[in-house]
């Protein structure tokens, strides 16, 4: 373990700093993959944020985490699921909950009293992760649309009302006067800029953090958060078996679900070089820790094509946990990003101790959940090329539900035309292996042809050779051949301006 | 649709929170601050052990050898317990007792409780769970109904109702089709899991927190299990997070664990199932296999008509056979069935025991005659809806039940005319066909389908209710009844009555926890009774402590009994105005008793199981529903584009709270008949169970254009709480008219020259399939005998 400062030669003084409500809490002695939604409910007693999945797809446990936006003086606020979230990953954070919002008088939030005023609770269980999504969406977006507002709550299941009065309870919480002025004014005030409470959290958060690695022990269990890349590299090297904790969202499951113990994790959360996201003349450059909802806005500015697709990919509060690295290094064949980026020609920097090395992403795919990195070894950024002029890309996923679900199939396209025929293109698809995979077959069967219906269905059949997908309970292996070469067809009449093919979720809007 | 007298008081000014009244939700204020407390957030007792339950991980198999003793070495664990531990009777059958808390030595499915571990932590008490060493003899499983029925294999006898000459009808109709369909099961869903928690109290008792639709079986399965009797045994539930059905009979079995496990630790014990565990362990609706014959003229009329039901029932019978006979009593929906054989196997699989979910069996059987009615139209090139409107039930002919109940209060015709206007079904519908013939991988798709829904326990014995009011010396109120709050607004519709009865303010009045101790033998909150009975019941309690106060007043005041009037928190006794606490101190000075019991049985119905005939409901339900929706025929993905619903609640009672069970019941149909699909592997393992795999819908499913109304005018002919209609199961069986919907975009995709075959959930690859399936066929017309 690397010694560069007092507090890291004795775990036992390193405490979890972080704010809940407007008061300061230290935590020492905790196991590291204690959860959020564990700490509330059985350490606080405070039960209003409820258990539905302990996997973060329903919502219930919706929390808000507050930081310091880039300007150091307002707050960014991002609603995550409490029951993936690692107790010391709030570390420097505000943590914000249904209860946070109800003034000391009793007063209720605006969101709170909108979802009251529009019978928007039946049973009620689900209320308080809405109450939470929709606060996000309160302070971050002052005239939110009805797409707005589905975007918002993808992440958040309701059995009873049939979502309808909270769609009203998210279009007239804004038309609500905020509470008291004194009391809670950084949970009452929509949009606008900071308030003085705002930046009384601000400067206490600031405070809170400092520039020294975090560094737990609890019983056998490790648990280090560095600052810097340096200092990760380091201890990644030195902790050759440790997990790598980047938005939790999958290793959460491995806890609350597989009931794994974890003996030493290290966060990348905390290391400001994972979080910057660069542009030059070639490429899109994102750091390994920027998370989904941080990366995709940079993402859509160069290829607006991915739009649907990135709305498709899991729900707000998993996007703002999750990170673009830990989609990519995770290894998941059913993972939504990296079709399209393998077609895109992306490449990973990876860096091991003091040595940083490149790899195409379509090479970093070994085998079933087994990619390229050596012991040790992480990835640090993504390099995604710009645009060119005469290229088209689209990635299509398809899945039993529109929002936040996982890929049946999820396929990417990128073709580049010398008049009519094909000059270059690229295919990948996920679902349809055991990694992300590039469709070889179907690419040579396209690759100097002309780019015309014949020959499109000619390498949709070639797809049969590219891939041998299994059925389980997402899809049948015959639905998965199917529409994957479907896709294909619908990126060439898409591209060939043959047709009136659109998306039919563009369609029923 | 008669309209009546608004019954109760005459007053210009009503109380506050009356019936008719769009009141929030009782606990509204506490579900958005986080403050109404479920089961799991009751303050826990001192010592409170933490239990998990070991499983089955076969379909089929006997125990060779259960070694619990890694499990009892496990880190902080307390207790281990199996079926040998149990004192009293090994079973939480709500029917036959057929189903054991801890597997004494055969599993029959994967998920089967063997054992439960006490420990100090909920993580101890999973992690330690999973250390069993169970050996298992494997035995064939049988994972699917049809293999059920081709082996015999049945939780309960096949049952048949018959009326007219089926077989004859059938051979003399014009024209003839057959099929078979298969529609799936659905998981409730509800986002709060099963749940319980039992703290021993002297002497043995028990008291149990239990989520629970039924607290009274709660308390019989416990004192079984316990080798106690009722008397010793208290169940308690203020809310849970959602039911559906879903907490009708499964809780007992974790009620009874953590009841054994607190009885023999002497400490409070909780159960708390992890979603999986939850979605493993406990029932769902049946999926079935239906066949049919039917024999039509050429307008689409049926002659004669014949179903055959294959139902998974799972492992046990459970409420089974009231499920099944409510498919069969649903199998007619709207339509008059003059000569109708309907044959319903009710299959044991080596799967979960399938349950009671919202509808009940009900929906099965209108998605049958649906897709029957549907089926005749696309064969004859008739617009579905025509046909369906040929084979609505008569009002004053035609209008005899399969099972020989005459409908009395038939609104259908009315109802759906209205909304064929409203709904603009006509000019969509030739705006559809346009846009289809000129879109090429695009298809839209419409649909109009009605609902009537059947309304009382068909075993006539549950229809009764009881309450428990006392009237404080403040003038304040605690209410109690048999029913429980899953979030229906059953607690705040039952307030409403009392308030309006006693003419005082809903605030005044305190809804609590339902309680065994407080109302016995309550039946199950279900059938969409809820409000039925208890209103009435409460409204009974009411009235008899009003009465004694009334009688009171005239005694003290020396005016007639006639002469005393309650009114919006006042008494006016011939001249003479007091407000009414005041009332109520001068009757506590006078010795006069201010609390009552009330109890109320639904009139008129009766019902003969052996020959399935009578009056099994007391009234219908009545609504319809038109869908629009576009598919993708590329990928089978689709959005549901435009849907407008006419619902029939009688005079609603709290029009806010029946929109909102509208609203929600037809999304969760919709839900059911397209992205919620069960998937077992061929282990029998179920694995579709938790929400990444199991798809509800979500805000974004919602379609944009979603326009609800409750039909106006439209009290209940028959004596209901304030001329009100149930409303909990039947809108859910409005989203048929998504499924149709559906269908008819499909139909699209080959030009309406065949009609497709879609089975339910008609997820996107189903939706694809169908529509390969469909232009594979070409132009073929579907087997077609003339007799």
């Amino acid at each position: 373990m690397p010694v560069t400062d007092k507090r890291r030669a004795d775990p036992q003084l390193q405490a979890v700093r972080f704010l809940l409500d407007g008061e300061i809490v230290s935590l020492t002695d905790i196991d590291p993959t204690r959860t959020v939604l564990q700490y509330l409910r059985e350490d606080l007693r405070r039960t209003g944020t409820k258990e539905g999945c302990a996997e973060g797809d329903c919502g219930a446990c919706t929390v808000v985490l507050a930081e310091p936006d880039q300007s150091g003086q307002g707050l960014r606020l991002r609603a995550i699921n409490s029951c993936i979230q690692f107790l010391p990953t709030l570390h420097g954070k505000q943590l914000l909950t249904v209860e946070s919002l109800v003034a000391a008088d009793g007063t209720l939030h605006p969101v709170q009293r909108a979802l009251l005023d529009c019978h928007a609770s039946q049973c009620g269980f689900c209320t308080p992760g809405f109450v939470m999504s929709l606060f996000a969406l309160y302070k971050s977006q002052p005239d939110a649309t009805r797409r707005d507002i589905d975007v918002a709550l993808a992440g958040n299941l309701c059995r009873c009302t049939g979502y309808r009065p909270i769609v009203d309870a998210a279009n007239t919480m804004y038309s609500y006067a905020a509470a008291s002025e004194t009391d809670g004014d950084w949970t009452h005030r929509a949009g606008g800029s900071a308030g003085d409470q705002e930046r009384v959290i601000c400067r206490k958060l600031v405070e809170l953090a400092d520039d020294s690695t975090l560094s737990l022990t609890s019983g056998d269990k490790r648990y280090f958060a560095p600052r810097d890349i340096n200092t990760l590299a380091e201890l990644v090297e030195n902790h050759p078996d440790a997990c790598i904790l980047a938005g939790g969202t999958d290793v959460g499951l491995w806890v609350s679900k597989q009931l794994r113990e974890l003996p030493t994790l290290i966060y990348t959360g905390d290391v400001a070089d994972l979080q910057t996201v660069t542009t030059d003349d070639a490429c899109l450059d994102i750091g390994a820790g920027v998370t989904i909802n941080d990366a995709v806005p940079h993402l859509l500015e160069h290829y607006p094509e991915y739009e649907e697709l990135f709305l498709r990919f899991a729900s707000p509060p998993i996007r703002n946990a999750g990170t673009l690295g830990g989609n990519i290094a995770n290894g998941s064949p059913i993972g939504d990003s990296m079709p399209a980026l393998i077609t895109l020609g992306t490449r990973l920097e990876l860096r091991k101790g003091k040595t940083t090395r490149e790899l195409p992403l379509d090479e970093f795919y070994l085998a079933y959940q087994e990619t390229a990195l050596q012991p040790g070894e992480f990835v640090t950024r993504i390099k995604i090329p710009l645009p060119e002029s005469g290229r088209e890309v689209r990635s299509y996923k398809i899945s039993k539900r529109f929002d936040q679900d996982i890929s049946a199939v999820c396929g990417a396209f990128s073709v580049e035309l010398d008049g009519s025929r094909v000059r270059d293109i690229r295919i990948a698809y996920g679902g349809l292996a055991a990694t992300p995979k590039r469709a070889l077959e179907c690419e040579q069967a396209l690759l100097a042809h002309d780019w015309n219906e014949a020959s499109v269905q000619a390498a949709m059949a070639m797809l049969d050779r590219d891939y041998a997908p299994i059925g389980d309970m997402r899809a049948s292996d015959e639905y998965r051949r199917k529409v994957g070469k479907n896709l294909l067809y619908k990126f060439y009449l898409e591209t060939s301006g043959t047709s009136d093919v659109a998306s039919v979720y563009e369609y029923a809007r | 649709m008669n309209t009546r007298a608004k019954t109760g008081t005459q007053s210009s000014v009503p109380v506050q929170g009356g019936v008719g009244q769009a009141l929030a939700h009782d606990s509204g204020h506490l579900h958005v601050s986080g403050g109404a407390l479920y089961t799991d957030d009751i303050p826990e007792p001192r010592n409170l052990l933490h239990v998990a339950i070991g499983t089955s991980a076969h379909p089929h198999a006997k125990l060779k050898k259960v070694d619990l003793a890694p499990v009892l070495a496990a880190p902080g664990v307390v207790a281990v317990l199996g079926a040998e531990d149990i004192p009293g009777e090994n079973n939480f059958g709500p029917v036959l007792a057929d189903d054991p808390i801890f597997s004494p030595g055969l599993v029959q499915y994967v998920g089967q409780s063997i054992f439960a571990v006490a420990a100090h932590s909920y993580t101890e008490a999973r992690r330690a769970a999973r250390l069993a060493k169970i050996d298992y003899e494997l035995l064939e499983p049988i994972l699917d109904p049809e293999e059920a029925v081709r082996r015999q294999s049945f939780v309960l006898p096949t049952e048949t109702i018959s009326r007219g000459d089926s077989r004859k009808a059938l051979r003399k109709a014009l024209h003839h089709l057959q099929g078979k369909l298969k529609l799936g099961g659905q998981d409730q869903f509800y986002l709060e899991g099963h749940i319980a928690m039992a703290v021993p109290r002297e002497d043995g008792d028990m008291l149990v927190y239990s989520s629970t639709q039924h607290p009274g079986e709660i308390q019989h399965k416990v004192a079984h299990a316990l080798g106690k009797t009722s008397k010793d045994i208290v169940v308690e539930c203020r809310r849970m997070g959602g039911a559906f059905g879903g907490k009708e009979s499964q809780p007992a079995l974790f009620a009874c664990i953590a009841a054994l496990v607190a009885q023999q630790t002497g400490c409070a014990a909780k159960v708390r199932l992890d979603r999986d565990d939850d979605m493993i362990m406990t029932g769902k609706r049946h999926d079935f296999v239906v066949g049919y014959e039917v024999g039509f003229d050429d307008e689409g009329r049926i002659q004669g008509i014949e179903f055959e039901y294959a139902a998974r029932c799972g492992m046990s019978a459970d409420l089974s056979g009231a499920v099944n006979d409510r498919t069969m009593f649903h199998s007619d929906n709207a339509y008059f069935l003059e000569n109708v054989t309907i044959v319903s196997h009710r299959c044991k699989t080596h799967t979960v025991s399938n349950t009671a979910f919202r509808g009940f069996g009900g929906p099965q059987g209108m998605y049958a005659i649906e897709y029957v009615v549907d089926e005749i139209a696309r064969y004859l090139k008739l617009d579905p809806l025509a046909v369906r409107k040929t084979n609505f039930y008569g009002t004053d002919d035609r209008n005899v039940t399969p099972y020989e109940q005459t409908i009395e209060d038939n609104i259908l015709h009315e109802l759906v005319a209205q909304l064929e206007a409203s709904g603009d079904y006509a000019e969509r519908r030739s705006d559809i066909a346009e846009f289809n013939a000129a879109s090429r991988f695009l298809k839209r798709g419409i649909a109009l389908t009605p609902v009537k829904f059947g309304i009382s326990f068909t075993a006539t014995h549950l229809n009764q209710a009881g309450a428990l009011l006392h009237v404080y010396t403040d003038g304040t109120v605690h209410l109690n009844h048999g029913g429980t709050e899953m979030g229906q607004g059953l607690f705040t519709k039952v307030s409403q009555v009392v308030a309006e009865e006693l003419q005082i303010d809903i605030d005044r009045i305190k809804i609590t926890a339902s309680d065994t101790s407080k109302v016995p033998n309550a039946s199950a909150t279900a059938a969409s009774s809820g409000s039925d009975l208890n209103g009435k019941a409460a409204q009974l309690a009411a009235r008899t402590v009003k009465d004694r106060l009334r009688e009171f007043a005239a005694e003290h005041f020396a005016v007639s009994a006639d002469a005393v009037e309650f009114r919006n928190n006042r008494v006016q006794a011939g001249k003479q105005t007091v407000s009414f606490t005041e009332l109520v101190n001068l009757a506590f000075f006078a010795r006069v008793s201010l609390s009552s019991t009330g109890f109320y049985r639904t009139p008129k119905i009766h019902y003969d199981r052996k020959t399935f005939s009578g009056r099994p409901f007391y009234y219908y339900a009545y609504g319809a529903a038109i869908a629009e929706v576009v598919v993708d025929t590329l990928t089978g993905e689709y959005r549901v584009i435009r849907v407008d619903i006419l619902h029939d609640c009688g005079k609603s009672l709290n029009p806010a709270i029946d929109l909102g069970q509208v609203e929600g019941g037809f999304v969760q149909g919709m839900g059911w008949l397209t992205g919620e699909e069960l998937w077992w592997n061929d282990k029998g393992e179920l694995k579709t169970h938790a929400p990444s795999t199991y798809k509800i819908p979500v805000c974004s499913d919602l379609p944009v254009d979603f326009r609800v109304q409750l039909l106006e005018s439209a009290a209940n002919r028959e004596e209901t709480i304030h001329r009100s209609k149930a409303v909990g199961e039947p809108p859910l069986m409005l989203a048929l008219c998504v499924f149709h919907a559906l269908k008819d975009a499909v139909a699209a995709a080959a030009d309406y020259r065949a009609s497709p075959h879609l089975d339910a959930p008609a997820t996107p690859e189903a939706v694809l399939r169908a529509v390969d399936e469909l232009r594979a066929r070409g132009t073929a017309q579907p087997e077609r005998q003339t007799g």
